[in-house]
């Protein structure tokens, strides 16, 4: 565990939110966060506090509405075209249309920042691509077709073309949330290892509470009001996880470090 | 990789179909021609009749080749389509542009009858056709370049060329309500869509026309196949969907243009020859499917085109009607087959 610590991704300022037709809509203001390598950080929160608008925003899909993101020290404002892709990899919520491409081919994607400008392959692109497969135990089903896969296993292939893309930061968006028990348990274990084994920071926004206390390395929390982040020890300090949801429904235990539902 | 040999087996095949369709293409015809004179003059050898010579090398060569053309550039537009809008029912017909350039030779053809007296003796020609065409389909095409520049949602952009379509579509038909019965024969003749018109100076023009768009297109293999993740996967993968979408929007757009041009609205190939050949390749690699596609629309244009001008006798059918009395069931055959297997 000697590694350097580095930060990967800051945000100065930011504030988040999107355009309506009535003007700006702003769902959280002056966020300065700060992730560092070989981290699992979890993004937890309400649904509509602005989970997905802060990773979008991150991701540069969406544009701040006041702020900086640096990732790697550079400004993505200032960042050249391109720049991103070698940097972050996205696995979204979002369903991706039918298509007849092969596991292989999907994993394949992920090396688009990388190839030339007819995406072919070099031997070194295969060996990334076999690597990444392997990381995620689908090496099984490189031939199959993507329509063929189960929910599971099209998250796993999903992880690894992000994988392939040899960033350094991978953002999750839900990436369980289709998932039964088991398959959930299993992705979060696999971020895990891939944040053991790799440099590389993973940040998911999950709603798996209980899950992700056990297993992250770190939180950012998200309410209306505010943003907390820090180590699990740091929060419990701070008596963030109660700012979490109303105590009425849902309560979190300081000795289990667990929320119980109340009944 | 073992997968890329399967193709090429496939790939294989379809050559020599489309060998096949070439040269059955070039002996068939109201004047029958034996197989060993068409290679003989192919190859500037003497054939037995002097007449053969000029019946093979300046009217069914030039036919043969713009079939071929007509066949890839709208099976190529119509995968592009296909993928750019992530809609399985796009074509080269679904943004107006050759319904632009319809309205462009029906303002030429049913319009000349209003503007008959002070164009005095006017005639229509081949040219003042095809510029006729492409100036539609190129205002069509503009206009919807400029709704895109305000809009980001491909799915609007889908219906806006739709209702450019109905419009011109309108157009036309108001048209044909004022004109004389000839103009209005003259047009539908033209609608009925014509490979056999075309002199080599022609040809050449639109061949080139049509390879110099399969050049720029060879740009949009990569971008196309991370979009078929959607968007939003694709920029992650640093694709820049801005150029993307024009590279592809104007390359489809002129290929339409210039293909009703030269052949008249040809429908049916555009929408029909991708999903040809994803059944046949089962796959949605543009890399494989681009070329694919391309052999796919020259063969079935091919064949079509020979079913069209009924062997032996003098008649030739309107190729527009055999694309789809043809094809369609092949495609419904198709389908249906894959299903059940």
């Amino acid at each position: 565990m000697g590694a350097k610590k580095q930060i990967v991704l800051e945000t100065k300022n930011l504030d988040i939110g999107y355009c309506t037709k009535n003007g700006l809509h702003y769902l959280a203001k002056n966020l300065n966060i700060v992730a560092e390598n070989k981290k699992l950080i979890c993004l937890l929160g309400k649904n509509g506090v602005g989970k997905s608008t802060l990773l979008k925003t991150i991701s540069k899909t969406l544009h701040p509405l006041g702020g900086d993101v640096f990732v790697d020290s550079i400004n993505l404002k200032k960042a050249a075209s391109g720049y991103l892709a070698k940097k972050m990899g996205l696995v979204l919520t979002e369903k991706i249309p039918e298509g007849q491409l092969t596991v292989f081919e999907l994993v394949a994607l992920g090396r688009q920042p990388y190839t030339n400008w007819l995406g072919r392959l070099s031997h070194h692109d295969i060996q990334s691509v076999n690597k990444a497969m392997e990381r995620v135990h689908i090496s099984n089903i490189r031939d199959k077709k993507y329509d063929e896969l189960s929910d599971g296993q099209l998250q796993k292939v999903m992880i690894a073309r992000a994988l392939a893309q040899d960033t350094e930061i991978i953002i999750l968006d839900e990436p369980t949330a289709h998932l039964d028990i088991h398959h959930t348990i299993e992705v979060f274990k696999l971020l895990q290892t891939l944040v053991q084994n790799t440099n590389k920071t993973i940040i998911i926004s999950t709603h798996e509470i209980n899950l992700a206390l056990k297993l992250a390395d770190e939180f950012w929390l998200l309410t209306e009001h505010e943003f907390i982040s820090g180590n699990l020890n740091q929060l419990i300090e701070k008596n963030a996880f109660e700012k979490l949801f109303p105590k009425k429904q849902i309560l979190f235990d300081a000795n289990t470090k667990q929320f119980h539902i109340q009944t | 990789m073992n997968a890329s040999k399967t193709y090429l087996g496939t790939f294989g095949f379809l050559l020599f179909l489309f060998s096949v369709a070439f040269f059955t293409n070039l002996s068939l015809g109201s004047v029958s021609i034996p197989i060993k004179d068409i290679f003989n003059i192919l190859f500037f050898e003497n054939a037995r009749e002097e007449s053969w010579h000029y019946i093979v090398l300046n009217y069914r060569l030039p036919k043969a080749f713009t079939a071929l053309l007509v066949g890839s550039g709208l099976g190529v537009s119509g995968l592009l389509m296909q993928t750019f809008f992530r809609n399985p029912l796009a074509g080269p017909f679904v943004l107006g542009i050759s319904a632009g350039a319809s309205l462009g030779v029906a303002s030429l053809i049913l319009g000349t009858s209003f503007l008959g007296v002070v164009l005095g003796g006017f005639t229509i020609t081949n040219w003042s056709l095809i510029v006729a065409s492409s100036t539609g389909s190129f205002l069509v095409l503009f206009a919807v370049l400029i709704a895109i520049k305000k809009i980001k949602n491909t799915m609007s952009i889908l219906i806006i060329g739709l209702m450019f379509g109905s419009i011109s579509a309108a157009i036309i038909n108001v048209l044909s309500y004022f004109s004389a019965a000839e103009k209005l024969q003259q047009f539908i003749f033209w609608s009925f869509g014509s490979l056999g018109n075309l002199n080599w100076a022609e040809v050449s023009v639109f061949g080139g026309i049509v390879v110099f768009c399969f050049l720029i297109l060879l740009k949009t293999i990569k971008p196309l196949n991370s979009l078929l993740l959607g968007e939003n996967y694709a920029i992650s993968m640093g694709v820049n969907i801005k150029q993307t979408r024009y590279l592809v929007l104007v390359c489809t757009s002129l290929l339409t243009g210039v293909i009703t041009a030269f052949a008249g609205p040809i429908a049916f190939v555009g929408l029909a020859v991708p999903h040809l050949s994803k059944l046949l390749f089962t796959t949605s690699n543009h890399r494989i499917l681009l070329p694919a596609v391309t052999i796919v629309g020259a063969t079935l244009l091919l064949l079509c085109d020979t079913v069209a001008q009924l062997p032996g006798s003098e008649y030739s059918l309107p190729i527009n009607a055999i694309t789809s009395i043809f094809g369609a069931p092949i495609v419904i055959w198709l389908l249906i087959r894959k299903k059940t297997a």
